[in-house]
C-alpha cells in the first residue's frame, strides 16, 4: 500500500488531519511532519525525514508527500536530499491542498493504487470536493 | 578561515541576534508571521551549545560551520531554518574542500586579484552560503529576501580583492553593503515566503531576513582576527 507523509507548521493541524484520515481509510500508513522540534510552529527538515522513513518502512509501494506553506517545501527538499537513493526512488511531492489532499489519496490508497494514481488524486483535490458545494 | 574565527563569529552572532530578536520579530510581525527573532535566537543558542561544548573543541572551521547548520536547521524551524542552515552547511562544505585540494588562490581558472590572506576563503564561504539560499528558496536579489544584504556583500568582498584593502577593512565594506542591500528593501514587494502573500502590502516594511543577514555579515566583519 501507498503511505502519506504530512508537513505542516502546525502538530495540532496534522493531528486533526490524521484522525480525519483514519475515519476514511484508516489502514494507510500515515507518517507526520507538524511544527519544530522545539515544538513551535515551523518545519523541520530532521523531522520530515523521520517520518519519510517511518513511513516507508511499512508503505511497500511508496509514499506521497504533502506539504502546506513556503518552508514546508524546502524541509522536503532538504529531506529528500539526506534519504537514500531507495527511498527518493519512492517518494512523490503533492502540489495539492494538504487537508483536501491527503483525504482522496488515502482513499485512493486503501484502493490499493499505484503511487501516481494516489499522487494524481492528491494533485487533482484542490477544487474538486468542494465544487458541488458551491454549484 | 580558521576555527577561532568562526567559533568567534558564532558567539557574536548568537549574541547580536539574542540583542535584537525583538526587532527582528516585529520586522516579521509586519510582513509575516512574526517569529523570526524568537525563532532564530532559539537556534543560535542552540548553536552556542554546541559551539561551546567541550567535544567542540578541537573542531576547525569547516566542522564548526557544519554543526552549527546542522543545529540551525533542527531548530529553527520555517524557511529562514532551512535556508540558513542549508547556507552554513555549504559553507561549511566550501571551507571543506578549499582545505582538501589545498587550494589557496581563487578555485577558478580565471585571473583574478588575490586580495588580502584569508579574504578567499572567506568569499568562496559566502559564495557558497549565498548559492545555497539562492538556489533552496528559488530567490535572487530584489525578491525582498535575505539576499538583499547578501548578494551586495559578497559583491563587496569580491571587488576588494582588487583593491589593497585589508581583510578588516574588505569585512567592513561588505557589512556597510549588507546594511544598505537592507535598507534597499524597504519599498520593495515581496516575492517569495510569508510575506509574498501580502503582494503590494509588503512594501514600506524592512524585511526580515534581509535584517537578521546584515547582522551576521555585521558579526563577522566585527570579529575578523587581527593581523
Amino acid at each position: 500500500m501507498v503511505g502519506l507523509v504530512l508537513v505542516a507548521h502546525s502538530a495540532v493541524l496534522l493531528d486533526g488531519l490524521r484522525a480525519m484520515i483514519a475515519q476514511t481509510a484508516p489502514a494507510v500508513p500515515v507518517g507526520l511532519a507538524g511544527g519544530t522540534g522545539s515544538g513551535t510552529l515551523g518545519t523541520s527538515a530532521p523531522r520530515v525525514l523521520a517520518a519519510l522513513h517511518e513511513t516507508l518502512a511499512i508503505a511497500p509501494s511508496g509514499a506521497v508527500v504533502l506539504v502546506d506553506l513556503g518552508s514546508a517545501m524546502l524541509a522536503v527538499e532538504i529531506a529528500l536530499e539526506e534519504a537514500t537513493e531507495d527511498e527518493r526512488a519512492r517518494t512523490r511531492i503533492s502540489a495539492g491542498p494538504i487537508v483536501e489532499g491527503a483525504i482522496l489519496a488515502a482513499v485512493e490508497a486503501a484502493a490499493g493504487a499505484t503511487i501516481d494514481d494516489v499522487v494524481v488524486a492528491a494533485d487533482s483535490a484542490a477544487l474538486r470536493p468542494k465544487l458541488p458545494g458551491l454549484a | 578561515m580558521s576555527g577561532e574565527w568562526v567559533r568567534t563569529w558564532l558567539r557574536m552572532s548568537a549574541a547580536v541576534v539574542a540583542d535584537q530578536a525583538e526587532w527582528l520579530t516585529g520586522l516579521d510581525a509586519a510582513i509575516g508571521d512574526g517569529d523570526h527573532g524568537i525563532n532564530l535566537d532559539r537556534g543560535f543558542r542552540r548553536v552556542l551549545a554546541t559551539v561551546d561544548d567541550p567535544s567542540a573543541a578541537s573542531l576547525g572551521a569547516a566542522d564548526l560551520l557544519t554543526a552549527a547548520g546542522r543545529t540551525i536547521m533542527g531548530s529553527v524551524g520555517g524557511a529562514s531554518g532551512a535556508l540558513y542552515g542549508r547556507a552554513l552547511l555549504r559553507a561549511g562544505a566550501a571551507i571543506s574542500l578549499r582545505a582538501e585540494t589545498g587550494i589557496s588562490g581563487p578555485a577558478g581558472p580565471e585571473v583574478v586579484a588575490v586580495g588580502p590572506p584569508g579574504l578567499l576563503p572567506v568569499t568562496a564561504a559566502l559564495d557558497a552560503a549565498v548559492d545555497a539560499i539562492a538556489t533552496l528558496g528559488r530567490a535572487q536579489r530584489g525578491d525582498k529576501t535575505m539576499l538583499d544584504a547578501l548578494v551586495p556583500s559578497v559583491e563587496v568582498l569580491h571587488e576588494s580583492a582588487a583593491h589593497g584593502v585589508t581583510l578588516a577593512q574588505a569585512l567592513a565594506a561588505a557589512a556597510a553593503a549588507a546594511a544598505d542591500g537592507l535598507e534597499a528593501t524597504r519599498p520593495l514587494v515581496a516575492r517569495r515566503g510569508r510575506a509574498s502573500y501580502l503582494g503590494e502590502r509588503s512594501a514600506g516594511h524592512l524585511d526580515p531576513g534581509a535584517a537578521s543577514a546584515a547582522l551576521l555579515i555585521r558579526a563577522l566583519a566585527d570579529t575578523v582576527p587581527v593581523e
